[in-house]
Formats: structure tokens, sequence, C-alpha cells
């Protein structure tokens, strides 16, 4: 018994992971109806980035963290305003391979300058075991959960408290009255790809000291992502934390108790997906979708 | 009396020269290039499939490269479990992609836009773990050895000479059919689908029916792709079969040209000798950074420069190069009306 909690501890705390990812899925869905499929590699980028901000310029983690973070907005700001918006109005499918164009760019891109060779990521947390009522917790799963907490709480804040929050949010759902209104639209989309790019930022500075760092890195954890943000109901970045605990759960779970589970988590992860899709579209968190015709 | 179509005499020497120079290729090259060539024609169909699936029904799949699995060891493995010979696994193969892309099509069908490429993108994702993980069927790891193949009826013909015949003449074939497919009643309405779900429903056309269909003939398609690629190479691990297939199939039927006939033919020179040319790009330098041997830039520089500048590929290129040399030659003689776009 005491075997399966542990399980379920360090799910939530993979979970969290795998939450931050989501989390930046859902911001760029929201703004523009776009599964970013680029997410994942584009987070990649940013960490190494920090990586050779710590390594070779000598900036202590949470320096390193804060560049890193600023150059990642620029830059999902910058692909938004430079590229995407070339593709404003077009297909649904346009704008799917865009960004899968974007993921190997990205992907090429981090393999030319930093190679493919795994790379040790010295994180924030240091991983000391506690001992917890017989539970073991590990601080650096701690760290992961409590950043990821503040994080869904400044962009709770962000969007519920702030002019340009709300200027968002109704730039998204109701792009022409918000243009008459004075809102810029095509800045706040540019806005919300930088804060899906800055999220997705963290999540790759999370996870990189867990797994190591190579320019694959984040491929299964976006796939594991997508199932989260499905789950929650794509358009609900509450329903992308509590989704991203689910599929860590399940996913550790799976890894631990079903025989060959490891190799088989990320067909679980397609199973998750599809299962949702088909039970419950609109995901724990969304709206089911209503169209006219 | 039916008559027949007129063709134009340009076409018709179009047709013979390509029907020449596919002829010829292999007898004016070395085998390398031959072999290179035999997997264009592989290409070819995999993408015809792709271009079935999300050019004309407007379905878009990133696990195509999954279904070549699918076909590519159900050859693999009939050969090596039960010796049959190689030729005879292909129409298996493609029954057996084709089924699975049945059973893959039925949840799909719920399944729109982003959310269909989500769940397409995890099962290209999930292909590879899984077969590593049957290591007693697939060999894990390490793969399966087949043996090599050997022209038939002694034949005066080299190994790689042999493949590229027999490869371009199953993608002549499956493009003929595919072109007829396109044109009847069953292509009529992926295009319906394609172009408005709601509108197809309302004109009594079957979602679930011809959505199913597709993905089933996407697949099989891709199974014998699959298929013929296994026997090309005569071996086959899980990585062949990984994201990098599916995204390098996707990147070939949009440079090609979505739902246009030839794209799949342009898709698959371009994504057969890309790598190709890239690697040769070695003396490409910025700085310590050398482009050698990562195609993938290209691929995605590529991807969005075409969606940019040439949203139907390089098949849509030559058709309106095509119409405007008709315009000029009409528009000299007699001034007709410009002749309706297809679509």
């Amino acid at each position: 018994m005491l075997a399966f909690i542990q399980q379920i501890v360090s799910g939530i705390a993979t979970g969290g992971i795998y939450a931050s990812l989501a989390l930046g899925l859902v911001l760029i869905y929201r703004a523009m109806d776009v599964a970013n499929f680029a997410q994942g590699e584009m987070a990649t980028f940013s960490t190494f980035i920090s990586y050779s901000l710590i390594e070779y310029a000598h900036f202590d983690f949470w320096s390193a963290f804060v560049v890193t973070i600023l150059v990642s907005f620029g830059l999902g700001v910058a692909i938004e305003r430079l590229l995407i918006r070339r593709f404003e109005g077009a297909p649904v499918l346009t704008l799917l391979i865009v960004t899968l164009g974007l993921f190997t760019i990205f992907n090429g891109v981090t393999g030319l300058i930093w190679g493919y060779v795994f790379k040790a990521y010295r994180g924030a947390f240091p991983s000391t075991p506690v001992q917890f009522g017989g539970l073991y917790l590990n601080t650096q799963d701690l760290g992961v959960f409590a950043v990821v907490l503040v994080m869904l709480l400044l962009l709770y804040l962000f969007f519920s408290r702030t002019k340009a929050g709300l200027a968002m949010r109704a730039a998204s759902l109701y792009p022409d009255s918000s243009r008459l209104l004075g809102v810029r639209v095509g800045w706040m989309l540019a806005l919300g790809w930088g804060l899906a790019s800055t999220v997705g930022a963290v999540s790759g500075m999370l996870v990189a000291p867990i797994i190591f760092l190579d320019p694959n890195m984040m491929q299964a954890i976006l796939l594991f992502a997508f199932a989260a943000a499905v789950l929650g109901g794509i358009e609900s970045p509450l329903g992308a934390v509590i989704g991203g605990v689910a599929v860590g759960i399940v996913m550790a779970l799976v890894g631990t108790y079903i025989p060959g589970g490891q190799d088989l988590r990320l067909a679980f992860g397609l199973v998750v997906i599809v299962v949702v899709l088909l039970v419950r579209p609109a995901g724990l968190f969304g709206r089911a979708a209503v169209k006219r015709v | 009396m039916r008559r027949l179509p007129r063709v134009r005499p340009e076409l018709l020497g179009l047709a013979v020269i390509g029907g020449i120079v596919v002829l010829g290729v292999p007898t004016v090259t070395n085998q390398f290039v031959t072999f290179e060539f035999a997997k264009v024609a592989i290409f070819a169909i995999a993408l015809m499939g792709l271009n079935l699936l999300t050019g004309y029904s407007g379905q878009i799949s990133l696990g195509n490269g999954a279904f070549m699995a699918v076909g590519g060891y159900t050859t693999a493995i009939l050969v090596q479990r039960t010796g049959i010979p190689y030729w005879t696994t292909i129409p298996v193969a493609a029954l057996v992609a084709g089924g699975f892309g049945f059973v893959i099509g039925i949840p799909a069908l719920r399944l729109t836009g982003v959310y269909l490429a989500l769940a397409t993108f995890a099962l290209a994702l999930s292909v590879p773990p899984v077969l590593n993980h049957y290591d007693t069927f697939t060999g894990g790891h390490g793969g399966i050895v087949m043996p090599a193949v050997l022209p038939p009826f002694s034949l005066d013909l080299s190994q790689e000479q042999w493949l590229y015949y027999m490869d371009s003449g199953i993608a002549l074939l499956l493009f003929v059919f595919a072109w007829g497919v396109v044109r009847s009643r069953t292509g009529r309405a992926f295009m319906a689908i394609r172009d408005s779900e709601t509108a197809a429903t309302a004109s009594g056309i079957s979602l679930a029916y011809y959505k199913t269909l597709a993905f089933g003939l996407s697949a099989a398609y891709a199974g014998v792709a699959g298929s013929l690629l296994a026997i090309a190479t005569s071996y086959l691990n899980p990585d062949t079969f990984g994201l990098s297939l599916s995204l390098a199939l996707l990147v070939g039927v949009v440079i090609g040209g979505l739902g246009l006939d030839f794209g799949a033919v342009f898709g698959s020179l371009f994504v057969v000798w890309l790598p190709y040319y890239a690697e040769k790009a070695s003396g490409l330098h910025i700085g310590a950074l050398s482009f050698a041997g990562k195609p993938d830039i290209f691929y995605g520089a590529l991807l969005i420069v075409i969606l940019f500048f040439a949203p139907n590929g390089a098949a849509g290129l030559l058709q309106r190069a095509w119409r405007w040399y008709l315009h000029r030659r009409t528009a000299v003689r007699s001034p007709l009306p410009e002749p309706v776009a297809e679509r």
C-alpha cells in the first residue's frame, strides 16, 4: 500500500512538469485555436540557453532562470510577430503545419548549436530525499511543484486582475469587437505566444535536472502535456494543471504495475488522449463546443 | 458511344519524355542513384496515400509513418518466419496496414483538426517503443534482417535496377488507382468533406463511411510503401519508423502539393534527395557550426516558405505554369475566356 502511495506521490511530482508545458499549450490554444507543436522544442531551446549561461557565463541558477525567461518571452513574441502573423486567417491545417515546421527548425538548431550528446543540468533544487511519515519525498519534486503552483497563481492573477489580461481574454473571444474597442488584437496574440514560450521555458528548466538535457528531451513530455491539456479541457489553465497531475499519476502507475510499462508509456499517453476525446471531448473543465452553421 | 477525351499534343509529348526518363534512369546512373530512385518510388506511394487523406479528404495525419511500420513489419515477419516469397507479402501488408488504418479511423471520426493532429502525433511517437517492447515478434532494437532480393527469371539486371523497376511499376499502378479514386464518387465525397463537413452531411454523404475509408486507403498505401521499403533495404528496425518519418511524409506532401495528383511524385523526389544534398552541404559553415547531416532545419524552413509563397506546392506551381502556357496559346489565336479552375 505504501509503495502504491509512493508511486502516486512521485506521479504528482512528474505531473507538475507535464502541467507546466500543458499550460503553455493552453495559452496558445486559447489565443488562436491552434495546438503549438513547437512548444516542447522551443522549451528545449530555452533550456539550452540557460545551460550555456550557467556553464559558460557562470551565472547562478536563478539569474540564468530570469534571463532565460526574458529571452524566451522575446522569442515567443518575435515568432508571432514575424511568422505566425503572416498566416492570419489561414486554415487550421496550414497553421498546424507551420508549427510543425517550427518544431523541426528548433530541434535542428538546438542540435546544430549544442549537439546531441546528453548533458547533465544542475537545477535549482538539490535532489535529497525527505522522509515524511514513511513516504519519501524528494526536495527536487517539491521545488518543481512549488514553482508550477506559483506560475499558475501568477497567470491567474494576470488574467483576472490586470488590464492586459482582460484585453487578452477579450481578443481571443471576440477579436472584432475588441478591435473596435481599441484592443490591439495582433499584439495580444503576440503576448499569448510570449507567455506560452515563457511557461514552456520554465518547464524545460524544471525537467532538465531530472532527465538529461538533449535536443529531443521534450518530445515525450510534449505528448503527455497534450494528453494533460486534452484531459483538462484544452481551454482551461486550471484543467491543464489538474490534467497534468492526473496524467503524471497514471504514467507512474503504468510504469510500475504493468509489465514493460516503461516502454509502453507513450502508447498509454495516446490511449489517454483518444479515450478522453471519445468519452468527454470537452475534457474535465472545458466547455462543450457549440458550432453555429 | 463515348468519345475519348482529347489529349493535347504537348501533354502526350511530356508523357512520352517522362516515360523514357523513368525507364532510362537506371541504365545511365550508378547503383547508388538507382537505389535512391527506387526509394523515390516507394515514398511516392506513401505520399499518394497521405495525399488521399490530407490533401483530398482534409484529415491531417502525423501518423502515416506508423502505418508504414505496420506494412514493413508484416512483410519482414512473414518472410522471416514462413519463408514465403517476398512479393506475396506486399498485398498482405496492404491489407493489414489498411485494416489498422480503418480501426484508427474510427476514433478519428470524432476528432477534427487540432485533435486529430494530436492523436496521430501520439501514434507516431508511440510506435517505436511499442515495437521495441514486443521484441519476440519484432526483434526489438536489433530489428529484422531479410534475405536480399534478386531479380526473377534470371533477368540481366542488378539488384538495384530490379528494385527500381519493381517499385516504379507498383507506384505507377497505385498512381493510376488513386487518380481513379479521386475522380470517382468516392473522391468527390472526400473533397466535399474536406471543403465543408456540414455541407457534405447535408448532401447525404456519410462522414463515418468516407472518413474511415480515407484512413483505410491511406494506410494501405503506406503499408505497401513500408513493405517495399523493408524489401529494398532487406533490414528494418523500430527507429526507421519514428516521428521524423511521419514528419518527412507530411513535409513531402505539402511541398509536393496537397490535393494535386502529381504532388506525391514531386514530394518524394524532395524527401529522398534533400537529406542527400543536406549531407553534401557539409561545406556550409556558420562559425564553428556545420550543417552537415541536418536536413531538419531545411525541412522546417522550406515547409514554412512553401506554405507562404506556394500553398499548393510544386505541383501547384507547375499547374499554374501550364495554365499560363495554355492561356498564352489560346489568346494568340482566339480570345477565349480564361479556363475555369478545377477548384
